[in-house]
C-alpha cells in the first residue's frame, strides 16, 4: 500500500521483473473486480518471504486481503485459507526460492489436492534479499557467493516439475509483457483447480537476465525465450512436457487439465455421498456413549 | 469385601489385552460402578509387551491403581515383568497354553486360547480372561451376559452365534478359576448410579468439548498419541463450511491453520512432540500476526521420536515458547477426561478473545483413558467468537484500516468484508505493513503480550487446607494421582492442595498464596522440574516431585514422596 502508507519504505531495485508483475496483478484483480463484479476483498494474496512478497504491500488501487507470512509456506497457508473459505479467491505470489527451494514440498501435494488456488511465481534465478546465492533454477556451473566454485547442481526446472506433479494449470510468461501476463493470470484465477503461472522476472542486481531472455540478433544470440506455437494444444501433457524440456523457455499457457475437479468440490461431493451435511450432533453422540 | 478391583492384563500387542481391559470396564460400569482404564504399548502394532489396565470401584476413580489384585499374563514375559506389582493376596491368571508356572501357589494356568476355540469363537479368549476376573472377584455372571449382548447387537445374520460364544467363553473362564478355589477378596455390590453418565476417552472428551465449542475446521497430520483426535473429527465433524483434511506435514498443519483462522474460522489440530517441534515457527506467525487457532498437544515422552506411545509431561516450556522470539503461548492443561472436555471450547475460546494461538496440552495416558464421568453438559459451553471489523471499526475516518491499532485486541477484519489489510509475520506497523522502526517493534511486542491479560479473567483454580504452610500442585494428567496422594494425607492438616488447568495466563490470585508457601510440591512426569522452574520464576518457593518412566505417577508412592518432603520442610522450618 505504498501510496496509502508513506511510511512504509521498501523498494525493489531499479528495472526488477516484480515490477511487471505487481503491475499485472493489479490489472488482473481489477479485471475481475470488474468483469465479475467480485469485490476485491473476496481476495487473498498469500505472499512469500523474499524480494518478491513484498508485492502484497506493494499493491496499488482497490486494496485485497494479504497475508505475508513465514519462508515457503504459502501453499499450505492458501490451503488453509481455501479449505475454510473455498469462495474466498486465493492468490499465491512468491519467489523462486520460497516457492522451488524451501517450500517444493508442498507443490505436489497441493496439486494433488487441486486446491483452488492461484500461484504466481517470480523466477529470478537467484536468491535477491539474502544477497545472490544460488537459487534451485540458477544454471549449473552459476558462480555466486554460495557457490564459488561454480554450481554443482544441475538448474531445477520448474515447467517441467509442475507438469509431471500434476499441476492443472502450467503457464510461462515473462515480466516484461506484463498485460500478457494479467491475461493469463485472469484466466488460471478463473480455472477450477491448481495453477501456476511461472514468470521470469529478471534480477537486475544479481542475475539479469533480460538480454539473454530476448537474445541479441546482432551478437548471434539466439533469445532464451520463445513463444508457444499456435498449434501448441494446452490440453496435451505430452506437448507441454515437449516445451517444459525443449532447454528454452516458452512463453503461453503451457498445459491446462480439461476436467479439473477441485479440493472443495471433491469435498462438497464427498460430504453428499457420506451424508454428513448437517452439523455434529454432540448430545447424540454423548448419548451414544451413555452407561 | 472390597470397594476397589485393580486388573491387569498383559500379554504382546494384538493379543487383546487393551479389549479385555476396556471390556470389563464397560461391563463394570454398565452395573453402576466406577472405572478408569490405563494401557501402554510399545510404537508397533503386532507383538511387543503391552498391557492395560482397568480399576473398577465403588467411588470415583482418580487413578488407574497402584497395585494389582489380578493379574493376567499371556505369556513368560508379561508374568515376568508384571509380577511385582501384584499385591499380598493376589492371584495371577496365566496361559498356560503358552507356558508354565511352577511352585506359585498365587497362579492359576488356563488355556485361554484352547478355551476359546471351544466356544467355536477364537476371537473370545479376552472373554475368557473377562470370566476368570469376574470369578475371582466375585462379580456375578449377569453382569457380564448382559454386556455381552448389547455389544454384539450388531443387526449381523450371525449376532446370536457371536454372543453365545462369548457367554459360553466368560463361564468357561469362570468356571476353570471356580475349579480352583482361589479368589481376592469379593467387591462390594455397585452404588446407586446418581445422574446420568458417560463412558468415554480423554481424546473423546477433548473432540466433543471442541466440536461443541463451535470447532469449523480441523487439519492433522498422523502422530502417536494425538491420531486418534484426527480420525475422530474426520468421523465426526461435520456440516456445512466444516473442514477436516490430512496434512502432509505438521508444517503444513499449522500454516493452513492460520490460513483458515486468517479466513475467520475457529480452527483445531492434534499433534505430539516432534509435530510440535515442526509447528514452532508456525505458531510465531500465528503469535505475531494475530491469528486465532489451537494446537492440541498430546504429550509423548521425548526428545526427539523418543517414546511414542508413551506418557510424559516434558512438553511444558517447549509449549510456552515453541518458537524464536519473544513469544510465549497461552496454555490449557486439562487434568482428567472431564476437564478435557470443557478445556477444549475454553482453548477456544481464548483463542477467539485474544487472537492468538493457544496449545491445549493433554498426554498420552489422559487421551487414551477410559472414564465414566457426569454426562458432560453443553449447557456450560459457551462459544466465543472474536469481535470482527465491519466498515466503521476497520478504517479510521477516510484513512486505510488500522488492522493493528493500539495495544489493545482490535476487531478482527474477515475476508470478504471490509478492513481489507496484510497478516504480517514481520514486525509491522498499525496497518500491518512491514517496519523496522524501533516504536514499532515495542508497540507491536506490548500489544501481543498485553492481549494475554484477557484470558486470565475466567481462569479458575482449586483451592484446599489454604492454611498449610506446605502445598502440593500437580498439573495436567498427573492431578489423578497427586489428589488421590493429597486426600491420603489430608487428615494431617498440613498440606494444602492447589491445581489448575491454566498454566499460561496462572490466576493471579493463585500465585498470589502460592507465593505465600514455604514450599510448593509439584508433581510431574519430567526430568527438568518444568513448572517448579517457572513457578520460582514467579518467586513461588517451588520444588518438584519428578518421574522419567514413561509411565504416571503411582498415587502410594507420591504420597510417600510428598509425606517425606513435606516432613522434611517441617523439621527445616522448626530448627530455623
Amino acid at each position: 500500500m505504498t501510496k496509502r502508507n508513506p511510511d512504509y519504505d521498501f523498494k525493489w531495485c531499479p528495472g526488477c521483473g516484480d515490477f511487471g508483475v505487481v503491475r499485472a496483478v493489479e490489472l488482473a484483480l481489477v479485471d475481475r473486480v470488474t468483469r465479475l463484479g467480485e469485490p476485491i476483498e473476496n481476495t487473498v494474496i498469500v505472499a512469500g518471504i523474499g524480494c518478491s512478497g513484498n508485492l502484497v504491500h506493494l499493491q496499488e488501487g482497490p486494496q485485497p486481503f494479504g497475508i505475508h507470512g513465514i519462508h515457503g509456506r504459502t501453499l499450505p497457508i492458501a490451503y488453509g485459507v481455501k479449505a475454510a473459505r473455498p469462495e474466498l479467491n486465493v492468490l499465491v505470489a512468491a519467489g523462486d526460492g520460497d516457492f522451488l527451494s524451501i517450500g517444493a514440498e508442498h507443490i505436489g501435494h497441493a496439486a494433488k489436492r487441486n486446491m483452488d488456488v492461484t500461484c504466481v511465481v517470480m523466477d529470478n534465478g537467484i536468491y535477491g534479499l539474502t544477497k545472490g546465492q544460488a537459487s534451485p533454477t540458477s544454471a549449473f556451473e552459476a558462480v555466486t557467493p554460495t557457490t564459488p566454485m561454480g554450481k554443482l547442481d544441475d538448474a531445477l526446472n520448474p515447467l517441467e516439475l509442475f507438469v509431471a506433479v500434476g499441476v492443472g494449470f502450467v503457464a510461462s510468461m515473462l515480466s516484461t509483457r506484463p498485460k500478457d501476463l494479467a491475461e493469463v493470470i485472469g484466466e488460471a484465477m478463473e480455472f477450477p483447480g491448481f495453477a501456476v503461472v511461472h514468470v521470469q522476472s529478471p534480477c537486475t542486481t544479481y542475475n539479469d537476465t533480460y538480454a539473454a531472455l530476448k537474445g541479441n540478433p546482432k551478437e548471434g544470440i539466439e533469445p532464451a525465450a520463445y513463444p508457444l506455437p499456435e498449434d501448441h494444444d494446452p490440453t496435451s501433457k505430452a506437448q507441454a512436457m515437449t516445451h517444459a524440456v525443449s532447454g528454452r523457455i516458452p512463453v503461453g499457457l503451457l498445459y491446462r487439465k480439461p476436467d479439473s475437479a477441485p479440493m472443495h468440490r471433491r469435498l462438497a461431493e464427498a460430504k453428499e455421498r457420506a451424508g454428513k451435511t448437517a452439523p455434529a450432533d454432540v448430545e447424540a453422540l454423548l448419548s451414544s456413549l451413555e452407561i | 469385601m472390597s470397594a476397589d478391583l485393580v486388573v491387569r492384563f498383559a500379554g504382546e500387542g494384538g493379543q487383546g489385552v487393551v479389549t479385555a481391559a476396556e471390556g470389563l470396564a464397560q461391563a463394570a460400569a454398565r452395573v453402576g460402578y466406577h472405572v478408569q482404564t490405563f494401557s501402554t504399548f510399545p510404537s508397533q502394532i503386532k507383538g511387543g509387551p503391552t498391557w492395560a489396565q482397568t480399576r473398577v470401584s465403588t467411588g470415583p476413580v482418580l487413578a488407574a491403581g497402584d497395585e494389582l489384585d489380578v493379574l493376567v499374563v499371556l505369556n513368560r514375559y508379561a508374568y515376568d515383568h508384571n509380577l511385582e506389582e501384584l499385591r499380598d493376596g493376589g492371584v495371577v491368571v496365566y496361559n498356560s497354553g503358552d507356558f508354565e508356572v511352577d511352585g506359585d501357589a498365587r497362579c492359576i494356568g488356563m488355556d485361554v486360547d484352547t478355551l476359546a476355540r471351544e466356544t467355536g469363537n477364537p476371537l473370545a479368549a479376552n472373554m475368557v480372561m473377562i470370566g476368570a476376573v469376574a470369578a475371582l472377584a466375585d462379580m456375578p455372571q449377569e453382569y457380564f451376559t448382559d454386556f455381552i449382548r448389547e455389544r454384539f447387537t450388531r443387526g449381523r445374520a450371525n449376532d446370536e452365534a457371536i454372543i453365545e460364544a462369548n457367554i459360553k467363553a466368560l463361564r468357561l473362564g469362570m468356571e476353570a478359576v471356580q475349579a480352583t478355589g482361589q479368589s481376592v477378596s469379593g467387591l462390594e455390590p455397585p452404588p446407586e448410579v446418581e445422574g446420568t453418565r458417560v463412558l468415554i476417552r480423554g481424546y473423546e472428551a477433548t473432540c466433543l468439548g471442541a466440536i461443541a465449542g463451535g470447532l469449523e475446521v480441523f487439519i492433522g497430520y498422523p502422530i502417536s498419541p494425538a491420531t486418534t483426535m484426527l480420525t475422530f473429527m474426520e468421523s465426526y465433524l461435520s456440516g456445512p463450511g466444516s473442514y477436516v483434511g490430512q496434512s502432509s506435514s505438521e508444517i503444513e498443519s499449522i500454516t493452513a491453520l492460520i490460513g483458515a483462522g486468517f479466513g475467520g474460522k475457529r480452527a483445531m489440530t492434534s499433534t505430539a512432540g516432534p509435530g510440535l517441534s515442526l509447528m514452532s515457527e508456525g505458531l510465531g506467525l500465528a503469535w505475531m500476526a494475530e491469528i486465532p487457532l489451537v494446537v492440541v498437544n498430546v504429550q509423548r515422552g521425548g526428545p526427539s521420536t523418543g517414546l511414542p506411545t508413551k506418557t510424559e509431561q516434558s512438553d511444558l516450556l517447549a509449549s510456552l515458547n515453541p518458537g524464536h522470539g519473544d513469544l510465549r503461548i497461552p496454555i490449557i492443561a486439562p487434568g482428567n477426561v472431564e476437564e478435557c472436555f470443557y478445556a477444549a471450547s475454553h482453548a477456544i475460546n481464548w483463542a477467539e478473545r485474544y487472537q492468538g494461538p493457544v496449545i491445549l496440552l493433554s498426554e498420552a495416558s489422559l487421551a487414551e483413558r477410559q472414564q465414566d464421568v457426569p454426562r458432560l453438559a453443553l449447557s456450560s459451553i459457551h462459544p466465543e467468537r472474536r469481535t470482527t471489523a465491519n466498515g466503521e471499526s476497520a478504517s479510521d475516518g477516510d484513512g486505510p484500516p488500522r488492522r493493528y491499532r493500539g495495544e489493545q485486541v482490535t476487531p478482527f477484519p474477515v475476508p470478504g468484508g471490509p478492513g481489507a489489510y496484510v497478516a504480517n509475520g514481520s514486525e509491522h506497523d498499525e496497518y500491518g505493513d512491514t517496519t523496522h522502526l524501533p516504536k514499532w517493534h515495542l508497540q507491536m511486542t506490548h500489544r501481543r503480550f498485553g492481549k494475554v491479560a484477557l484470558l486470565e479473567q475466567d481462569a479458575t483454580y482449586e483451592a484446599e487446607t489454604t492454611e498449610a504452610g506446605v502445598a502440593v500442585m500437580p498439573w495436567g494428567g498427573s492431578k489423578g494421582p497427586a489428589r488421590a496422594a493429597y486426600l491420603a494425607l489430608r487428615e494431617r492438616g498440613d498440606l494444602a492442595w492447589y491445581y489448575t488447568m491454566f498454566l499460561n495466563p496462572m490466576p493471579a490470585a493463585l500465585l498470589e498464596e502460592l507465593r505465600a508457601k514455604d514450599l510448593v510440591l509439584v508433581p510431574e512426569l519430567n526430568y527438568l522440574g518444568q513448572l517448579s522452574g517457572l513457578l520460582r520464576e514467579q518467586g513461588v518457593r517451588a520444588e518438584s516431585i519428578t518421574q522419567y518412566s514413561g509411565l504416571p505417577f503411582k498415587e502410594r508412592f507420591l504420597a510417600e514422596r510428598i509425606r517425606e518432603r513435606l516432613e522434611a520442610r517441617i523439621g527445616e522450618l522448626a530448627r530455623a
